[in-house]
């Protein structure tokens, strides 16, 4: 092998080594915890006929979520829900539209949490044995999808939303489905 | 001592196998073993580093009744891991489909083995004809051509 051939041959190791390298720092420093991508992200939102929280007698459908907005996942068993909640209800008063899914929960409990902490919800849905949410994808509370005009899925966040996420996170994506939907 | 360690053991091998129980009733023993295997090649969404057959978390069990519920409805396997893989994606399969964003997970690790075997190859080919024929291989041709005349100098 010739010199220039041996330099080649060098550099195009280094160079797959150093793909290699990043592809496993990129993906190691990018993995927050246990927050899985979601599978929906594009599809629109899983069809459900189910009832409301604030009147089980009423039922509830896709039909009846308008976005852009946010679909909160939640639940009163849920402790970091509890820790949410002033936030979603900052956010409804500065005019976030935000849907809830009352997630494998007890109507009642549900009811009396949304009036002692106020409700930020413009709709509660009941999914009582979480078979909207399995359609979601949920894995646990709480989650929180964006939807778009077309009640397409966006985007979707896993965990508590705080302010600090709101601002990072979430604030710019959400005003873009406005934006857009704007148009 | 040692029965100490043996009624640990056995402590903690009855709480492993208490994880997860649910007494499903199944038509037959091949649906059974076919249950068996499904949650155990399926990923527990929730707790990362458990099969569903393994997971106590509350959406592992929603899923195993999922699955149960599925069999009644004659579903098959691929139908099932789909109804996985659409509401959870990729991550839920302990066996990664081969697609454009999987293909460097299953050939990565042959494609450097047949790198590392041809840096192997190519240092031994150029070892030996390193041995067999230094000069050549060492010295460009103005380099030979110089050593030549150098040597024809001294031997004259």
């Amino acid at each position: 092998m010739s010199k220039s051939n041996r330099a080649a041959f060098l550099l195009i190791s280094l160079l797959v080594l150093a793909g290699f390298a990043y592809l496993v720092v990129v993906k190691l420093a990018r993995n927050d915890g246990d927050a899985l991508p979601s599978a929906l992200i594009g599809k629109p939102f899983p069809a459900f006929n189910l009832s409301r929280v604030d009147d089980p007698a009423k039922p509830v459908t896709l039909a009846d979520l308008q976005g852009p907005a946010l679909v909160n996942v939640w639940a009163t068993w849920c402790v970091a829900c509890k820790v949410e909640h002033p936030v979603l209800n900052e956010l409804a008063k500065t005019g976030v539209r935000i849907y809830g899914v009352n997630y494998k929960d007890d109507n009642a409990a549900a009811q009396k949490w949304l009036k002692e902490f106020h409700n930020p919800y413009l709709l509660n849905i009941s999914d009582l044995d979480g078979k909207l949410g399995m359609d979601l994808g949920v894995y646990g509370a709480p989650e929180t999808f964006l939807i778009d005009k077309q009640g397409v899925i966006r985007h979707k966040f896993v965990g508590v939303i705080d302010r600090e996420v709101w601002r990072q996170q979430l604030a710019a994506k959400y005003r873009e489905l406005v934006d857009e939907a704007g148009q | 001592m040692k029965a100490l360690l043996i009624a640990l053991l056995t402590l903690t091998w009855t709480l492993h196998a208490a994880a997860s129980f649910d007494t499903y009733e199944f038509k037959n023993d091949a649906e059974r073993a076919r249950y068996q295997r499904l949650t155990e090649e399926l990923r527990c969404p929730k707790c990362q580093n458990q099969d569903l057959a393994d997971s106590n978390a509350p959406i592992a069990k929603d899923l195993r009744q999922e699955i149960f519920r599925m069999f009644g409805e004659g579903k098959s396997d691929a139908q099932i891991v789909d109804f996985m893989v659409d509401r959870y994606g990729d991550f839920v399969l302990y066996k990664p489909r081969l697609t454009g964003r999987t293909w460097l997970l299953w050939f990565g690790p042959g494609l450097l083995l047949v790198l590392g075997g041809l840096s192997v190859a190519l240092l031994v080919r150029r070892r030996r004809q390193v041995e067999a024929k230094p000069q050549q291989v060492l010295l460009s041709a103005d380099e030979q051509a110089r050593l030549a005349k150098l040597l024809d100098e001294q031997n004259k």
